[in-house]
């Protein structure tokens, strides 16, 4: 395997010249985004760079309460973004069940994936345990938030429909279902299209960083598709949960809409 | 069949002693907002009194499973809701919910017929008009062999002739079948015509009038 090639440091900042450039366009063109920008541009910077030296402290200091605080903080982070990210109200009992399903999905998925599928010892191993971890809580947080949203609209918007369907005899159940279902295909979409284009629209960020690290890119695929396969149970598992347990949260125990 | 003493809900119904007989149609009149729908609601367990009691054959109506008594009372509120499919799909939805087996093509036809649907069994029931959803919607609870049937203005979309088609085949099937009806209407006509009993409701009360 031969190494990546190092950047130096006057060669990555040679790199900013895109925002210097970006930062021109926008002023001739004066679109107010200037702050925007920079603010992104130093986030990113800053982000990273703390990233890398927590990463290089956990990978010299190989752990195991390192990689699961680390997955720990991640998730936490994962629930509270799909919070925020929620702009309608939710009730206490919707937001527990997105923090269970959240945490319970992802980690069935990591756990099978890393035990059965990948294989890597210790089952600590930073270099693939935070990776891949991050790679399954990320994807399984935007499909939850896509489910939320279009769970909350759709009980909002088709209440009428639910109604009929519990005056004429349904249970919650059958009431819902066709929201509920909307609502998988929504959150589920996106995971479906990643596949789709995958390798044809865009060559994936993990397989980038497996090929520059020098593999040969047979095996950056191998770890492309298992990882995708990973990516969607963990999504369709955590939103599964999410949804089977967050319908009921809009009826209360008399079957009625609350 | 249902009777009705010091029942309280929000301040929009304040009932004090009221039944409903069995194995008659009747009528509910009363001015818009006057909490005629809500009122039904209450009979079909979709909302529950704040206090007071409700009874439906003798028993709390909250003592019943609510998704059980759904399928015996059963309710066509007062929009007219189109469920995603096809008129079939609409017409069997409330059979399908409360688990009876599906009414053959033939049945459906003559009940199309019958409520003068100019409609094939495979139309997408989301193209339908205003009134011919109402149809269809009364078409399906018409179907369920429910033991009460709470119907939420029925026909307002139907002009007149429309109307009494559909309230003629609906009475006389809930003659044939010894069943009990309570429905809204606007019509002084039609409450006439087709209730055995009519319940005049105004804010407060709700108290049987001729
Ligand atoms: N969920 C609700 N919460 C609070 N108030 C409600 C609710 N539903 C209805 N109301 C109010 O209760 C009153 C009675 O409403 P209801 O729908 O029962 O009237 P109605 O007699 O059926 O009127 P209409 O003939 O116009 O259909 C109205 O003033 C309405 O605004
Ligand atoms: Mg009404």
């Amino acid at each position: 395997m031969n190494e990546m090639l190092d950047i130096t440091l006057w060669q990555l900042v040679s790199a900013y010249i895109f925002i210097l450039i970006l930062l021109a366009i926008v002023r001739w063109r004066k679109i107010p985004r200037e702050k925007e920008i920079v603010i992104a541009t130093l986030r990113m910077t800053i982000q990273l760079v703390l990233v890398g030296y927590v990463l290089m402290f956990i990978f010299e200091n190989e752990n195991w309460i390192y990689s699961v605080i680390v997955i720990l903080l991640m998730e936490t982070f994962a629930v509270y973004n799909i919070f925020k990210r929620t702009k309608k109200e939710m009730n206490t009992s919707l937001k527990k069940i997105i923090a269970v399903s959240m945490v319970s999905g992802t980690l069935f998925a990591f756990i099978y994936f890393d035990f059965i599928v990948v294989q890597f010892s210790p089952w600590y191993d930073p270099r693939y345990f935070i990776p891949i971890a991050g790679m399954l809580i990320g994807n399984s947080m935007t499909g939850i938030t896509l489910g939320v949203g279009a769970l909350i609209e759709g009980f909002s918007s088709r209440k009428k429909e639910v109604e009929a369907a519990l005056m004429l005899g349904a249970d919650p159940n059958q009431a819902s279902k066709g929201i509920v279902n909307n609502a998988f295909d929504s959150a589920i979409l996106p995971t479906i299209n990643s596949m789709v284009g995958m390798g044809i629209v865009f060559l994936p960020g993990m397989m980038t960083g497996v090929i520059l690290s020098g593999a040969s890119p047979l095996d950056a695929i191998k770890y492309q598709i298992a990882i995708m396969l990973g990516i969607t149970g963990s999504v369709s598992l955590s939103v599964i949960i999410f949804l089977h347990f967050g319908y009921q949260t809009f009826f209360n125990k008399r079957a009625q809409l609350k | 069949m249902f009777q009705l003493r010091h029942v309280q809900f929000k301040d929009i119904l304040h009932i004090e002693n009221f039944s409903i007989p069995g194995q008659r149609v009747c009528c509910l009149f009363g001015e818009s907002g006057s909490g005629k729908s809500t009122l039904l609601k209450m009979l079909n367990g979709m909302l529950t009194q704040d206090s007071g009691e409700v009874l439906y054959k003798n028993q709390e109506i909250s003592s019943y499973d609510p998704v059980d008594l759904r399928k015996e009372v059963v309710m066509l509120g007062q929009d007219a809701v189109m469920f995603e499919g096809t008129v079939r799909d609409n017409l069997l939805i409330g059979r399908k919910f409360s688990g009876k087996e599906e009414t053959s093509d033939q049945k459906l036809g003559e009940l199309l017929n019958a409520l003068r649907l100019g409609k094939q069994l495979e139309d997408e029931a989301d193209k339908l008009s205003g009134g011919e959803k109402q149809r269809v919607a009364f078409g399906r609870v018409l179907l369920m062999d429910a033991e009460v049937y709470l119907l939420d203005e029925p026909t307002s979309a139907l002009d007149v002739e429309t109307e009494t088609l559909v309230m003629d085949l609906f009475t006389n099937q809930l003659r044939e079948r010894d069943k009990t009806a309570v429905f809204v209407t606007h019509s002084k006509e039609v409450a006439e015509k087709y209730a055995d009993e009519i319940f005049y409701m105004n804010d407060i009360l709700v108290s049987e009038g001729t």
